[in-house]
């Protein structure tokens, strides 16, 4: 997006089609099929765990995505986003069993459900605004809690629902190993998206509303409607997420999509990048790996000094929650922009290298 | 230059709020083809009757009529679709985008790609529509001479350059009549005569109507044909830019007395 041009000298584009790439430059276009052909060959070398790890990044970053499109592209404010990934997970699982619908197309088909979803409840964004629209979502944050807990038709009631795995021409998606092929294609699909998204008419309106509604106003967009639409693309990505966590797990719990789950989300983003498409992945992989990281320091000091004066192995729990709030608030301080923006930074620093400008 | 039918068409506009009268009993009309301005003391109604015409705010009596049609309830988002493009006095650049994706927000109406199209892009036409109006974009950049910085992030450019990305994301609106609020505020002289000459091409070469406030009375009196003056919301005079200089109200209201009014006007022409 808006950012300094750092193509190398010489590099004309003689087209408005080279001009108007995802991905600039050739070496971010090496690394980005680099990217995906690790992950793609991750099995050879990873374990469960570790492939548990990446589906867990995939599955969350597509979500915090959503939740990026309307807080970080149009400016507005969710605190429950959780609810929307919720209705997702929950919505697949109604589809497979009530209609008999098969996986792969429970899939979108959630998307789709989540997305109506958050249009009703994004309808107040069309009038309210910060303080107000925050108050607003929390209600349907608690709103869809309760529907949780109450309907049973829907998600199986107090004892959760078991989902089904996802089966594609006789193939079953049973396995971390399988499964995060799935995950991947998810992800790449959804973030070309939302990257064609911001360059076109649509997006652009989103970011005008985000920067100055007045002159977009002026300039022929629809405040009530771009406001209320980014409510139902970000539910649509949320609710995509949620339906991929849910014939992941293959369980759902209603206690699952609480307020924290929500606040994490927009942790992910604030650590990621507000208004970063490749940022969204990177808060998401940050929230996951922080606790990993955490623990992998209580275990290396366990049975030591420390661990026996602060009882670090009692309190592990309580440590990766405070690392998480840390971490936000570190973020707010010293990187705003998130590590997206710390990333062109480190990048702008290695190409100008010996100069600063 | 001017023709018979208007494009605009204020009858009786009054605006308040509470007990404020913004602007009482304001009438007027431009032509096709004119460069209309209004002019008055700080406070007079300028801005608030431009942002009558553009949607900002509803005229408590009076009607506003865009080619015959009544757009006094219209709300301003469907005005551009009808051809009304504006800029605005203080700076609203969508300050973190592009220059290239500010003007190109200017094409809003234009564009028929809507989300589910724009997130599939290369299929369904998104891309060739882009590039289409991409091409037309690049005519209105290389005109207004901004493409050195067509790239750049719009809030970090200095503030001549600004109005100028402003103008030229009014001008892709493709605009049948494109309001100027003081397209001149603070710039420098080589900067408003650049500006000048713009704004009379685009009315000459583009074919576009203009409904300008200035407050530099050197560039009014030079390139408008008709101006209007307002004075605590009312209209104290309307006509050629000779007549109205000649006009006793409007010394006394606006321009100060005799003999400091014309020095400033034939210094600047």
């Amino acid at each position: 997006m808006a950012t300094v041009s750092l193509a190398p000298a010489g590099d004309y584009r003689t087209t408005y089609r080279a001009d108007t790439t995802i991905f600039p430059t050739r070496n971010s276009r090496i690394a980005l099929w680099l990217g995906i052909a690790l992950v793609a060959a991750s099995p050879l070398f990873f374990g469960r765990y570790e492939l548990s790890l990446l589906i867990n990044i995939g599955i969350l970053g597509i979500a915090a995505l959503g939740l990026n499109i309307l807080v970080g592209f149009t400016g507005q404010i969710s605190i429950g986003h959780a609810a929307f990934f919720g209705v997702g997970a929950f919505a697949s699982a109604w589809l497979h069993d009530s209609f008999h619908v098969p996986v792969w197309a429970c899939i979108p088909l959630a998307g789709v459900i989540t997305a109506v979803v958050g249009l009703v409840f994004g309808a107040p964004a069309a009038r309210l605004k910060g303080l107000y629209l925050a108050i607003a979502t929390l209600a349907a944050q608690f709103i869809l809690e309760d529907f949780f807990a109450r309907s049973a038709w829907f998600t199986g009631g107090v004892a959760g629902r078991i989902t089904e795995p996802l089966i594609l021409f006789g193939f079953a998606f049973d396995r971390e190993e399988t499964y995060l092929y799935v995950v991947l294609f998810f992800v790449i699909v959804m973030f070309a998206g939302a990257a064609n998204l911001m360059r076109t008419r649509d997006g652009r309106a989103l970011i005008a509303v985000r920067d100055h509604y007045l002159s977009a106003e002026i300039m022929g967009i629809n405040l009530a409607y771009y406001r209320t639409l980014s409510f139902g693309i970000a539910s649509l990505y949320a609710g995509i997420g949620g339906a991929l966590y849910a014939h992941y797990l293959m369980f759902v719990s209603v206690e699952a999509f609480n307020i924290l789950f929500s606040i994490q989300f927009l942790g992910m983003v604030i650590i990621g990048g507000l208004g970063s498409i490749m940022g969204s992945l990177m808060g998401a992989a940050f929230m996951v790996l922080l606790p990993e990281v955490v623990q992998s320091i209580a275990d290396a000091l366990a049975g030591g000094a420390i661990d026996r004066t602060l009882r670090i192995g009692a309190s592990i729990s309580y440590l990766r929650e405070m690392a998480i709030g840390g971490a936000i608030i570190a973020f707010l301080i010293f990187e705003p922009d998130g590590l997206a923006h710390r990333w062109r930074l480190v990048k702008a620093y290695w190409k100008l290298y010996p100069y600063s400008h | 230059m001017a023709e018979a039918a208007p494009v605009l068409a204020a009858d009786k506009v009054s605006l308040r709020f509470g007990g404020v009268r913004a602007l009482t009993d304001v009438s007027f009309s431009v032509n096709r083809g004119e460069i209309f301005s209004i002019i008055g003391p700080n406070g007079a109604g300028k801005t608030s009757m431009v942002n009558c015409v553009s949607g900002r705010y509803r005229p408590t009596e009076g009607r506003v009529q865009f080619e015959g049609q009544d757009i006094t309830r219209l709300g301003p988002n469907r005005r551009a679709g009808l051809g009304i493009g504006r800029t605005f006095q203080n700076l609203a650049l969508f300050g973190h985008m592009s220059v290239l994706d500010n003007i190109m927000v200017g094409r809003h109406h234009l564009l028929k790609a809507g989300f589910l199209r724009g997130m599939l892009y290369w299929i369904g036409g998104a891309q060739k529509e882009e590039l289409d109006h991409r091409r037309e974009v690049e005519e209105i950049i290389d005109f207004l001479e901004i493409q050195h910085v067509r790239k750049a992030q719009a809030g970090t450019l200095p503030y001549g350059l600004r109005k100028r990305v402003e103008l030229a994301r009014a001008v892709a609106l493709k605009p049948k009549l494109i309001l100027l609020d003081e397209p001149m505020a603070g710039m420098n002289l080589e900067e408003k005569e650049d500006m000048a000459r713009f704004i009379v091409d685009l009315n000459e070469e583009w074919g576009m109507t203009v409904l300008m406030i200035e407050h530099d009375m050197g560039v009014v009196m030079d390139i408008s044909h008709r101006v209007m003056v307002l004075d605590f919301g009312r209209k104290i005079a309307e006509g050629q830019p000779e007549e109205v200089l000649a006009d006793p109200h409007v010394r006394r209201a606006y321009l100060g007395e005799a003999d400091e009014v014309t020095q400033p006007a034939e210094e600047v022409a």
